[in-house]
């Protein structure tokens, strides 16, 4: 999040787009319900579903699945057709202006009814709601990024605030919403093919050096990027990749077209998991390494808002269980060849990998990422702090980009629509798309392992609109087939009038329904990342 | 009413809001979960997973000792003949085929200290830059 949660409830008008809040981030969803209810934010909703939030949404547009572009690029079209565009912060603080107000020419609200469905009155509306608030804030989840245009999505979001001058103020931004609870961590921390830590590119030779220095290594640090996840799976079955390390996930569930996973898994010379549960995938490893949970560790995570905070072990770790730190520290040394007698000097934890806990890890991290240099563990209590926080006296950055970007100047970029790589057809007529629901979370390891949780949904059901149920002959609770090009899955069905006709919708929460067997792996040509949300699919009665 | 042996104050394992906990605990169980007002990012509320979802941390299934495959078979393991294999054959494989041959997977569920590490072990021992994560899952 470019803002801070702290500030939702100050802005005038809210757009979320591709984001379940109430379900997903319900507590961020609680300050978005606080802007309208208390101070009258008027809310943009854009989401295909009838989601929780449609009841407190001023306008809800639910466009054809896969068509942000075209929406988003003709509100823009209308913010500039009415003057409703902040010239002023456009002038000074923007580049290529004159690159996407030609770009946007042609995208008129009646070109974008076309393409999304959407009544051209209603994107007028919305475009006139955003254009004149004083602050906006832009929201969004996975329903926007995971997409094989992903990154254009993104961007043309960001467009809109550029144009309406809408950052570096509280109540404005483009602000995702991550949804693990240090997904935000593991990218900061280099846990990124192209990235080390703080976002410092493998590609820069001047970064490389100074790591592979702080380091002494005795290998160099490729200046190309790696492969990602996806990558990764294709890499297996190509031959290309021959052992996975993987720690404390598990991609058969969450990868797309799982069957295609399972397959590298199966084929792979070898397989290390560090988890601590033998999910799915740990099942296929030719090694288990017990690891702990988040209440017997310590350490950071770092929320979606940047704000780095205080892990602390709670409890006993269980059996012959190691922290993970430790698994990791034990990787180290073997494959550094220190010997165990090296190994006690506590003096170079930097190359011996014998740390004195987490914050010395902490420590190394802090003097190798100019971003983090100011944070340390003494200074996240009670609160955390958000970064960038480069000095030690440094409060941490509630907001992004106040005086200037982090590039600069802020730059449009001109988009061009594209349809999404499988859309419905004769044979394949309906879109399946995918989410969350509240009591569960993700591969469901956590969730449906909680009694309680699993009491309230015990089970994934195949949601489809009430007409299209009525005409095919099936009712709630009836079982049914889903199938697409890559895989199939037979689960009860729900009736809803909350899905446009045309629409499935799955969780991936639940092994026995995965939706992850139907989901297309066509992925986004910058960020790699899957089109979970539009995979063409077909239903029948079992 | 039950009373605590002490309260630990940490950080939600579910979304990336990163709501603060204070986990409640008797006898080495977590039996309730509350939050404090003047938590950062939460103000004190919960949703129904950070309040209720603890139960997966004293699951019977929680795997407490290293596994290796042998005739087929996950079988249990010492911790020094696990690490020790896992080493081997990373090393091999590097060796054999070069460090582009093997990729790690670090976790959106672990602590920054554990990423940060375990990106170290593929980029400063392997050498190679193919570690991802689910970020885009």
């Amino acid at each position: 999040m470019t803002n801070s949660i702290a500030d939702i409830h100050l802005a005038d008008v809210l757009l979320v787009t591709g984001s379940n809040t109430t379900e997903a981030h319900p507590v961020i969803s609680l300050e978005m319900k606080k802007a309208v209810r208390k101070r009258g934010a008027k809310l943009i909703l854009i989401d295909p579903r009838e989601i929780e939030l449609a009841d407190f949404a001023a306008i809800h547009i639910r466009p054809r699945s896969g068509t942000d572009v075209a929406l988003l690029n003709a509100m823009a079209h209308v913010i500039l057709a009415e003057g409703l565009e902040d010239r002023e912060f456009i002038a000074a603080r923007t580049e290529n202006f004159e690159a996407f107000k030609e770009a946007v020419k042609d995208c008129t609200p009646q070109w974008a009814e076309d393409i999304t469905g959407v009544p051209a009155d209603m994107i007028v509306e919305a475009a006139q709601v955003y254009g004149r608030a004083g602050s906006a804030a832009i929201f969004w989840a996975m329903g926007i990024t995971q997409s094989s245009h992903g990154t254009d999505n993104v961007q043309a979001l960001a467009n809109l605030a550029l144009l309406t001058g809408n950052f570096g103020r509280p109540g404005t931004g483009v602000n995702p919403l991550r949804g693990q609870n240090n997904v935000q961590g593991a990218c900061d921390m280099g846990g990124l093919p192209n990235v080390l830590t703080g976002y410092q590119p493998v590609t820069d030779e001047a970064a490389r050096t100074k790591f592979e220095n702080a380091w002494q290594t005795k290998v160099k640090i490729p200046p190309a990027p790696g492969l990602t996840v996806t990558e990764l799976m294709n890499g297996v079955l190509e031959g290309r990749i021959k052992a996975l390390y993987i720690m404390g996930e598990n991609p058969i569930l969450s990868d797309p077209n799982t069957n295609h996973v399972r397959e590298a898994l199966e084929e792979i010379e070898f397989l290390a998991v560090q988890d601590i549960f033998l999910n799915e995938t740990a099942q296929m490893a030719h090694v288990v390494l017990p690891g702990v949970s988040f209440a017997e560790k310590e350490g950071t995570f770092t929320n979606t808002e940047r704000r780095v905070q205080l892990v602390r072990p709670a409890l006993p770790i269980r059996g012959g269980a190691r922290r993970d730190l430790d698994i990791i520290c034990d990787l180290g040394q073997r494959l550094s060849g220190v010997s165990a007698d090296d190994s006690t000097d506590v003096v170079h934890p930097v190359t011996n990998w014998n740390y004195a806990g987490a914050s010395a890890v902490w420590d190394e991290i802090a003097a190798l990422t100019p971003t983090m240099a100011g944070i340390r563990y003494e200074r996240l209590v009670p609160h955390g702090l958000q970064w960038p926080c480069p000095a030690p006296d440094h409060p941490g950055t509630p907001i992004l980009h106040k005086e200037k970007f982090t590039r600069g100047l802020g730059r449009f970029t001109p988009l061009t629509f594209r349809e999404p790589a499988e859309n419905p057809d004769e044979e394949y007529p309906f879109v399946l798309n995918t989410g969350r629901v509240l009591q569960h979370w993700h591969g469901g390891t956590l969730s449906r392992r909680s009694e309680g949780l699993d009491w309230v949904v015990p089970e994934g059901e195949i949601q489809i609109n009430d007409a299209d149920g009525v005409r095919l002959g099936i009712a709630t609770g009836d079982l049914i087939r889903v199938k697409s090009r890559r895989g199939e899955v037979t689960g009860k069905a729900r009736l809803t009038n909350k899905l446009p006709r045309g629409m499935v919708f799955m969780t991936f929460h639940f092994a026995e329904v995965p939706a992850n067997a139907l989901t297309n792996d066509a992925v986004d040509p910058v960020a790699k990342i899957p089109e979970f949300k539009v995979s063409a699919v077909k239903i029948e009665r079992v | 009413m039950i009373k605590p042996d002490r309260i630990v104050t940490t950080i939600c394992p579910y979304c990336g809001v990163g709501c603060t906990l204070n986990l409640h605990i008797k006898s080495d169980v977590v039996y309730r979960v509350t939050s404090p007002f003047d938590a950062p990012a939460n103000h004190g509320n919960l949703c129904v997973k950070g309040r209720f979802g603890y139960d997966f941390i004293h699951a019977k299934d929680r795997l407490t000792q290293p596994l290796m495959r042998k005739d087929g078979k996950l079988v249990p393991a010492a911790w020094d003949e696990a690490m020790g294999y896992v080493a081997e054959r990373l090393l091999e494989i590097r060796d054999k085929y070069g460090p582009d041959s093997i990729g790690f997977l670090v976790s959106a569920k672990c602590t920054n200290e554990e990423n940060y590490l375990l990106q170290k072990v593929a980029r400063g021992l392997i050498g190679t830059n193919n570690v991802d994560h689910c970020a885009r899952l």
